[in-house]
């Protein structure tokens, strides 16, 4: 197959470096929502009809969503397969944390409203708010440390060794920066549920979430631009140091990292990218200003603005690192070698250019015919038909 | 056999694998078998098909959301326990399952909501179309998954790559047609089938039996045997397809399935029963039935099928090889575009062998020097354990042929004896409930175990595969791991069997009621609710 050559080995990285980001930010844009509807849980619900319409704005829509990350870790593992192995490997014991809440949510959606006893009721009420709240802070964390750089190095024949005894390797995550990170995805999501309750729910739920969302906001914001100081005057970056290919083999022993400089050097050398930043904040401000008038469509476009700038600023501050090491630079894994093999990638974007754009439109059509408010009196009318 | 990390790794994949593969059939199955249903009701209008479609329908969900929150376990699985196999192999095994992700599990995921959520807002025909959508993700998820698994059963289409030191995909054709998958593809959804039709008869033979949901149970049998006869003639079929491709590609998983210790002349005789012993090489009391296996195995009388004793010594010359291989990968790795062109050349010729130096790694951490007695270990290490393949292979394939009588006998007295069915018979409907969970099973027993010592056939071996973990870690995921699935396997069975018990929610009359409710919404017009809620 010489079709591949079509595309330079160096622009198939470079598109699936914006790809995989393509496909966290659209989970974060939906399932986000998702999982801050279910952080939320507690504290805008009270009655159970409350919480039936809570979970059931989300209800149908939610399995979908959640698709997204699961297509974004395949993409990793395709597109990315060393960045996959250290990282799922390396936060062994926090990547189970997220996978048992992920395995719990489902359930609880499905089940919860199966039996009326309010005990059951209680339990999986307290498995959604586990189920959103925990995985949307440990990806917070997770970034934090992606960061900060991780403690790794590869042997000669590239098994990735986490460096540390089991306790200490989940422990040393919890570090005051990356729980910090852990807040603001948090209040980010916790801000972008509130904001689709706004447009999905009327009266008391949606004025508890509009009020709770406000503030969620505002931690998101001044965490945000507090953490950019922090990264900018308390943490090295990292660079490549002399000559290096971008379409060489994708072996990160071949090249040499030095850990220095910082991350901000990334603004000087390409100011375009701070637009990133810019959106992240402009758009958390006008969802708190959106939240506090009880605008709709609009506050839930500007928390996207605001998940899509926050994210995509970690990416563009960082390229082209991927994950640094802290313990061992020269095995950290970059854009240019880490990548899946020049065929793999190009197949992988033919793959994802047709089903992409079909996902997108089928997606909008189910959006479409769902359109419209969940009251207390649709779920009251409909006890089997909702959840 | 000591238990290290190794083993502690493949215990834990295989309780979450064979955990996830209790919901997976079901869904594959069930998804259609709701799908006909409601395209019979979408053509007769008649409310009792609705009716069913509801019913299975809800059960499906059941059993989905179970599925699915066990398969992100599987995909997150492979690089927090398996990292190494992920770096070696990611190129080629992860393109399938992002692929999955992107062309099937969207459609059924995003669909799965609107079919429950969407009857008030779709029209008759629309809903129709969101049920197929789902049961066809349903299946081509499947489809991805195996080309994946199909791939490490038999490696086609990649080559190693010294320079990053892992498998590469040089062909993707032959990855995705890999006879290997296509076969197992067919095979699998077809147990799949088989799974939800005598789920489904066994159900409304219970209803039967109790005198409840008459009308139900008896059209519900009538589909159910339909599509169950069509499936387990297609399973056993393709599991010999599977038999046949074995020959070429995995000849010693086949001679372990057939505790075959040494090639006998052709045609080989089947070992129908018997007790393998590793040890002696010999299968005690065993009874033969002559021509058999080397008509499957090979589609002639001529052809030899090698037994374990001789693959154990090709075994031995390939490790030769690779030992060869790998000291020139030593000088790759090292020198990279330096490398002398004979030592390149040297590596080309051999690298085929690679996986089988790897195989030393168990005794050496210089596979090149290994010793005549470290070679021969690692040559025996290529043979699986035979018996448990052996009798999970009988059961297996002795419950495929229990599904096609079964499935013969219901559709014979649901099309030619007015749906009568005796009481024994609907009995026996009953229990045989949880023989295809035992078949599927079993036969990924065969399929995962039967592969040892490789994580992908003469490629890697599972004791490189793993991450570099400690045993604590895996300790407690697992634990982890067992308690949750058992809490999940508890509330889901009692899910199941509260809403067996209750039956269809929605009688026959109110069902009506709905439909002509819905066709004024339709219509669109004003407060027809009110004047449907009225009529009733």
């Amino acid at each position: 197959m010489i079709l591949h050559e079509l595309l330079s080995y160096e622009t198939l990285r470079l598109t699936w470096w914006v790809l995989v980001g393509v496909l966290l930010i659209g989970f974060a844009l939906t399932d986000g929502f998702d999982m801050g509807v279910g952080a939320l849980l507690p504290f805008v619900a009270k009655t159970d009809t409350e919480r039936r319409v809570a979970i059931n704005t989300v209800g149908p829509v939610w399995e979908g969503n959640q698709v997204w990350f699961i297509v974004g870790g395949a993409a990793i593992f395709a597109a990315w397969p060393p960045l996959y192995a250290v990282s799922f490997s390396g936060f062994y014991l926090a990547m189970w944390i997220v996978l048992a809440a992920l395995i719990v949510r489902p359930v609880a959606f499905k089940y919860r409203s199966k039996r009326d006893d309010p005990r059951w009721r209680a339990v999986w009420d307290w498995a959604l708010f586990a189920g959103g709240a925990v995985p949307a802070t440990i990806f917070g964390v997770a970034v934090g440390n992606v960061l900060q750089g991780v403690p790794f190095h590869f042997t000669d024949d590239l098994h990735a060794i986490y460096e540390g005894v089991w306790y200490m390797k989940f422990l040393s995550l919890l570090n005051p920066f990356a729980l910090c990170a852990g807040l603001v995805s948090l209040s980010m999501l916790v801000m972008h549920g509130a904001a689709w309750l706004t447009l999905k729910a009327e009266g008391p739920v949606q004025i508890r979430a509009r009020r709770l969302g406000s503030w969620a906001a505002l931690v998101a914001v001044g965490g945000y631009i507090g953490l950019g100081l922090w990264l900018a005057y308390g943490f090295d970056g990292y660079q490549i140091a002399g000559a290096y290919v971008t379409d060489g083999p994708s072996n990160p022993l071949h090249f040499q990292v030095n850990k220095g400089g910082s991350w901000m050097d990334a603004y000087a050398l390409r100011p375009w990218i701070a637009i990133a930043p810019a959106m992240g904040v402009v758009g958390g401000l006008q969802a708190f200003l959106g939240l506090r008038a009880g605008r709709e469509i609009t506050t839930l476009l500007a928390s996207k603005m605001a998940i899509f700038g926050m994210i995509a600023s970690v990416g563009l501050t960082m390229f082209p690192f991927i994950l640094p090491s802290s313990s061992d630079p020269r095995s950290s894994l970059t854009v240019w070698n880490a990548s899946s093999s020049h065929l793999t990638l190009f197949i992988m974007l033919v793959v994802t250019a047709i089903f992409l754009p079909l996902i997108l439109i089928y997606t909008a059509w189910v959006y479409k015919v769902l359109w419209g408010k969940v009251t207390e009196a649709d779920v009251s009318e409909n006890s089997h038909g909702l959840y | 056999m000591e238990f290290g990390i190794v083993e502690l790794s493949r215990l834990q994949f295989a309780t979450t694998a064979m955990f996830h593969f209790l919901f997976v059939p079901l869904t594959i199955g069930l998804s259609i078998i709701v799908a006909i249903m409601e395209t019979v009701y979408v053509m007769t209008n008649r409310p009792i098909w609705r009716q069913m479609t509801k019913f299975w329908g809800a059960l499906f969900g059941i059993n989905f959301a179970i599925g699915v929150a066990t398969g992100i376990t599987m995909e997150f699985q492979f690089g927090m326990n398996w990292s190494y196999y992920s770096q070696y192999v990611g190129d080629i095994f992860g393109a399938p399952l992002a692929i999955e992700g992107l062309m099937a599990f969207f459609l059924e995921a995003t669909f799965v909501g609107l079919f429950f959520f969407g009857w008030d807002k779709l029209s008759k025909t629309a809903h129709l179309a969101v049920a197929w959508l789902v049961a066809i993700g349903s299946n081509f998820s499947a489809l991805w998954i195996l080309i994946a698994n199909g791939w490490m059963q038999d490696p086609v289409g990649a080559a190693f790559n010294p320079m990053t030191m892992r498998m590469e995909m040089t062909d993707f054709w032959a990855v995705l047609f890999n006879e290997v998958a296509q076969a197992k593809f067919v095979h699998t959804v077809s147990a799949g089938y088989v799974t939800a039709s005598v789920f489904v008869l066994g159900v409304s033979a219970w209803y039967l039996l109790r005198g409840r949901h008459i009308e139900l149970a008896r059209r519900s049998i009538a589909v159910a045997a339909a599509f169950g006869l069509a499936s387990a003639f297609s399973v056993v079929l393709l599991g010999d397809e599977s038999g046949y491709n074995a020959t070429h590609s995995q000849k010693m998983k086949l001679a372990a399935i057939e505790g075959m210790w040494h090639t006998e002349p052709a045609p080989a005789a089947i070992t129908a029963f018997g007790f393998p012993d590793q040890e002696a090489r010999k299968t005690h009391y065993a009874i033969h039935i002559p021509y058999v296996m080397g008509l499957i195995g090979t589609r002639s009388l001529t052809t030899e099928i090698p037994g374990i004793s001789e693959l154990v010594a090709q075994a031995d010359t390939r490790i030769r090889s690779g030992m060869i291989a790998y000291e020139a990968l030593l000088t790759l790795r090292a020198e990279r575009e330096a490398t002398p062109q004979v030592v390149k050349d040297t590596f080309e010729l051999h690298s085929a062998d690679l996986g089988f130096a790897l195989l030393l790694r168990k005794y050496t951490d210089t596979p090149q020097l290994a010793t005549e007695a470290q070679i021969k270990m690692a040559a025996n290490d290529t043979v699986p354990t035979v018996w448990p393949l052996f009798w999970a292979f009988r059961i297996m394939a002795g419950l495929g042929f229990a599904f096609i009588g079964t499935m013969i006998y219901f559709f014979y007295r649901a099309s030619f004896k007015r749906m009568q069915f005796p009481r024994p018979a609907l009995h026996l409907a009953v229990w045989m409930i949880p023989a295809p969970w035992i078949a599927a099973e079993m036969g990924w027993f065969v399929a995962e175990f039967g592969r040892q010592p490789w994580t992908v056939d003469g490629v890697l071996p599972t004791a490189m595969s793993v991450s570099a973990l400690s045993m604590t870690e895996v300790a407690i995921t697992l634990a982890g791991f067992v308690i949750f699935y058992s809490v999940l396997f508890v509330v889901e069975m009692g899910l199941m069997l509260k809403y067996i018990r209750k039956g269809p929610f929605l009688e026959v009359a109110e069902t009506e009621a709905w439909m002509q409710r819905h066709d004024a919404r339709l219509a669109g017009r004003k407060n027809a609710d009110a004047i449907a809620m009225v009529r009733e």
